[in-house]
């Protein structure tokens, strides 16, 4: 098997496995017991929060342990728009979002608060310039993704925060594409809340957590007990943090040799695939997740590409309308200025360290047929997009 | 999430390309999620003689394509004119709900390419 959707998930690695195994059997205990065996379930949730906190460069009192990523994205937005709604009702938030983020946005603007979206560049960058101007006297929060999964583009965060500041606007970032994949530093950053997931760095899922500066209110997503300070109720899947915690110190301890591994592959895959023609590369060339290599390959659509992969045992993602379970173009390649048209041939490859040197040449062997095959299948591929009347022009100035 | 028979059609599909002097074209784009099937016909005596496709759309639209075309030829028109969106999906042995509309591709694409045909006038 060759895959290549590492920011759908990872494989558990086998060490983390074994780390967690005792937490399913002997080590069962409830954290909140004061009994031996409740108070070694507590010590191992205690140590897999050093390691969470090493990982990113923040003190373990300020990671809260949550279900996903998704939860964890939920609770920073929710949870500190509530806490700062007398200060004010405004959100910017950015299209290149995870829907996690979107969503609890919307939802918030069913209550009364006010939120701007704001559209990238063509290569998925938010500017800090653009966050400048919509800020306004009642915004209180910024959410926007430290990467997005879909393109790979990574965001200036420290200069949005730098922005930020100024004007007493909390931020938070949406760091599950990141963390583990590069090297993350809350405390450079400057973020006041950044989210991240464990299976997006080989942990289980199930697992994820909310870095939260010291002193930052929010309010919880969970009312109940004390776990997590108070910040989240409902005893512990100690289990899923004890892996998080032993995929955390195993990230942090190999982050230089992964990230070379997975770059040097990409960095083939995105040559190879580049000379074919009409495929373009989407997102930021250069300031990218190291093992991201996203596409759109013009006159096809993407799913077909991923049924004809699957057939050679290769597995990848897309983000065409065709393949979404809403039937509707990628709106973060929209948002970049990518026709509709285009972005059905979008096409995904996330590597990881499990991927090999011949992973990509079976890549390489492949994708010119498939993309031959299906383009032959094509009423657009001899005459190019003309034949669609209502094409959209692209955004001025895009690569497409 | 596809059947056997289905994926057999979109690995192998028949009928894929244009027809050069086709006697209708008929293309329609699919309004759910924008993709494109342009089907060709050739016609004799009120018969449908050949039929080719070219799709831009997933793995279901193109199977449906290869299945539609195939149902077609030996038809005479009327008979095809009533080819359904349902029966090409029971030949393909069924398909996913949500990729139902990309079966009404292949019947409105047909429908059109018949329509073409008796506004050129051409018959033969
Ligand atoms: S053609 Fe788009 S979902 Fe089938």
């Amino acid at each position: 098997m060759r895959y290549f959707d590492h920011v759908a998930t990872n494989p558990l690695n086998p060490e983390v496995f074994n780390a967690m195994l005792p937490y399913f059997k002997e080590e069962f205990g409830n954290p909140l017991s004061v009994y031996g065996l409740g108070q070694s379930a507590k010590q191992a949730i205690e140590d897999a929060r050093v390691k969470v906190a090493a990982l990113v460069n923040c003190k373990a009192q300020e990671i809260t342990f949550t279900s996903s990523g998704a939860e964890s994205n939920n609770m920073a937005i929710r949870g500190i728009a509530m806490a700062r709604r007398k200060e004010g009702n405004h959100i910017i938030v950015s299209r290149v979002e995870h829907h996690s983020v979107l969503n609890s946005a919307r939802a918030l603007e069913k209550e009364d608060f006010v939120v701007t979206y704001l559209v990238p560049d063509k290569f998925g960058m938010v500017s800090p310039a653009d966050i400048k101007k919509a800020i306004n006297k009642d915004t209180i929060l910024i959410s926007i993704t430290h990467a997005s999964s879909e393109i790979g583009t990574i965001e200036p965060i420290a200069e949005i925060v730098k922005t930020a500041k100024e004007h007493n606007v909390a931020v938070h970032a949406d760091g599950v594409a990141t963390t583990g994949n590069i090297p993350i530093d809350v405390m450079q950053l400057g973020v006041d809340a950044y989210s991240l997931s464990a299976h997006q760095f080989y942990g289980p899922k199930g697992a994820g957590a909310l870095y939260l500066k010291r002193g930052q209110r929010i309010l919880p997503l969970i009312y109940g007990g004390i776990q997590e300070n108070g910040r989240r109720a409902g005893t512990e899947n100690v289990p899923a943090i004890v892996g998080m915690g032993k995929a955390a110190e195993m990230a942090k301890a190999e982050l230089p040799t992964r990230m070379a591994h997975v770059k040097k592959l990409r960095d083939k895959l995105i040559d190879g695939l580049t000379k074919i023609e009409k495929v373009h590369l989407t997102g930021h060339p250069d300031n990218r997740l190291p093992g991201h290599a996203s596409f759109v390959v013009e006159y096809i659509e993407g799913e077909g590409m991923l049924l004809m992969l699957e057939a050679n045992d290769i597995y990848s993602a897309s983000g065409s309308a065709c393949t979404s379970k809403a039937l509707k173009a990628s709106p973060i390649l929209l948002s970049m200025g990518y026709s509709s048209s285009v972005t059905h041939g979008s096409i995904v490859f996330s590597l990881g360290i499990d991927n090999t040197e011949e992973d990509i040449d079976q890549v390489l062997e492949h994708m010119p047929k498939i993309i031959k095959r299906l383009r032959e299948m094509s009423p657009f591929a001899k005459e190019g997009w003309g034949a669609i009347d209502d094409l959209e022009e692209s955004k001025e100035g895009n690569h497409v | 999430m596809y059947s056997k028979k289905l994926m057999d059609h979109f690995t192998n599909p028949r009928n894929v390309g244009e027809i050069a002097d086709a006697d209708g074209v008929g293309m329609e784009g699919n309004p759910t999620c924008g993709d494109t099937m342009k089907i060709f016909i050739k016609v004799k005596d009120d018969i449908i003689t050949d039929a080719k496709f070219q799709t831009f759309g997933c793995g279901a639209a193109i199977a449906v394509s290869s299945m539609i075309t195939e149902m077609a030829k030996g038809k005479t028109l009327t008979e095809a004119l009533s080819i359904t969106k349902e029966s090409v999906a029971d030949a393909l042995d069924g398909m996913p709900p949500q990729k139902m509309h990309c079966s009404n591709l292949g019947s409105d694409a047909l429908r059109k390419a018949i329509e073409d045909y008796h506004a050129k006038g051409t018959q033969k």
